[in-house]
């Protein structure tokens, strides 16, 4: 697993560098600016970063609120008033307190495994899963089952896909073309270049955008005469 | 008064010297600095930049195993945000007893 370290701070960046050996982390880049790394974030795919909250300019958060790729963040910060705020970002795996002991960090590495992206398990030789109602992904050596009919969309980002359903989302290592592969074409439609929707699960239609739960999906103009072909107009 | 030492750097190092002599180098070079910025913003009273001097260089006392002048330094930054410089004088006997150790190191 890539990772790269953001902190303004010259020794807590060799820390957390110190930290990382020895374990399944490979540290590719450091920055002691956090816009330094959205560009490199920007042509590089890594999977977690260790990021300091406090930064002049341009702090930890808005590092967050500017991310366009999915990636899982551990937050390190030597102020613990920030936790609860930290939370309410999805991609915040993990809050350490500065000077991080080797004990907590590898804690904070056992939640990080234990949300690694999947893996969508994929026979290339095959169809066969169309006639099935479940798909199978590998989340750290365990393989979940997702029932089909329950996926609402399927999002392109970058070298993953999210899988939505109801209940939660999975980030899984693929592209939008191998899953629809393994999709029933029935139910499922692709209506732009990153989005594959289950049709049975559209709330309303408007103008090129369809609701889907609360999630708004655009229609591309490519994909337009598809999709109203499949609808069942009166 | 907690003593400056350097368990932690030891904890994480795990034997690695390099590693060792790399972040006391840093900190030999870094923490006078700070320190003479923090003294001087203070002088100025230029509380909102001391607070984030301070913010800065305790992370530097928690890597020289000193955990409850972290806290002391926490408090002190918290305070003087609001102009409360109570706990600066401390502050200052923690920075000062550090500033010694890393000139013998």
């Amino acid at each position: 697993m890539n990772c790269i370290i953001i902190d303004d701070d010259t020794a807590a960046r060799l820390i957390i560098d110190q930290l990382c050996k020895n374990t399944e982390l490979v540290v590719k880049e450091e920055f002691s600016s956090a816009i330094e790394a959205i560009k490199y974030l920007n042509s590089n795919s890594i999977d977690v970063a260790f990021l300091d909250i406090h930064m002049p300019t341009f702090s930890g958060f808005d590092f967050i609120k500017t991310l366009k790729t999915p990636l899982k963040v551990i937050l390190t910060t030597s102020d613990k008033n920030f936790a609860l705020e930290a939370f309410e970002f999805d991609c915040v795996v993990d809050y350490l307190v500065k000077p991080i002991g080797v004990e907590r960090f590898n804690k904070s590495l056992d939640k990080l495994f234990g949300l690694s992206p999947a893996k969508l398990i994929v026979d290339e030789n095959t169809n066969e899963i169309e006639n099935k109602d479940f798909i199978f992904v590998s989340i750290d050596k365990r393989l979940v089952k997702i029932k089909i009919p329950e996926i609402l969309l399927i999002e392109a980002k970058g070298d993953y896909i999210s899988i939505r359903t109801a209940q939660k989302s999975y980030i899984v290592h693929s592209t939008l073309k191998k899953i629809e592969k393994k999709l029933p074409s029935d139910l499922f439609l692709k209506i732009h270049r990153s989005y594959i929707i289950n049709t049975s699960e559209i709330i309303d239609i408007e103008d090129n955008s369809v609701l889907i739960e609360k999630y708004v999906i655009p229609i591309s103009r490519s994909h337009k005469q598809e999709f109203i072909k499949r609808l069942n107009l009166l | 008064m907690e003593t400056p030492n350097l368990d932690y750097l030891r904890q994480i190092s795990g034997g690695d010297i390099d590693f060792e002599n790399s972040l006391l180098s840093i900190l030999k070079l870094e923490f006078p600095i700070e320190y003479i910025v923090l003294s001087n913003n203070f002088k100025n009273s230029n509380f909102d930049k001391v607070a984030l001097d301070i913010h800065k260089i305790k992370h530097k006392i928690g890597m020289l195993g000193m955990l409850n002048s972290v806290d002391l330094a926490s408090e002190c930054e918290k305070n003087i945000r609001k102009g409360n410089t109570e706990q600066y004088k401390d502050l200052v006997l923690i920075l000062e007893r550090i500033n010694v150790y890393l000139k013998n190191k």
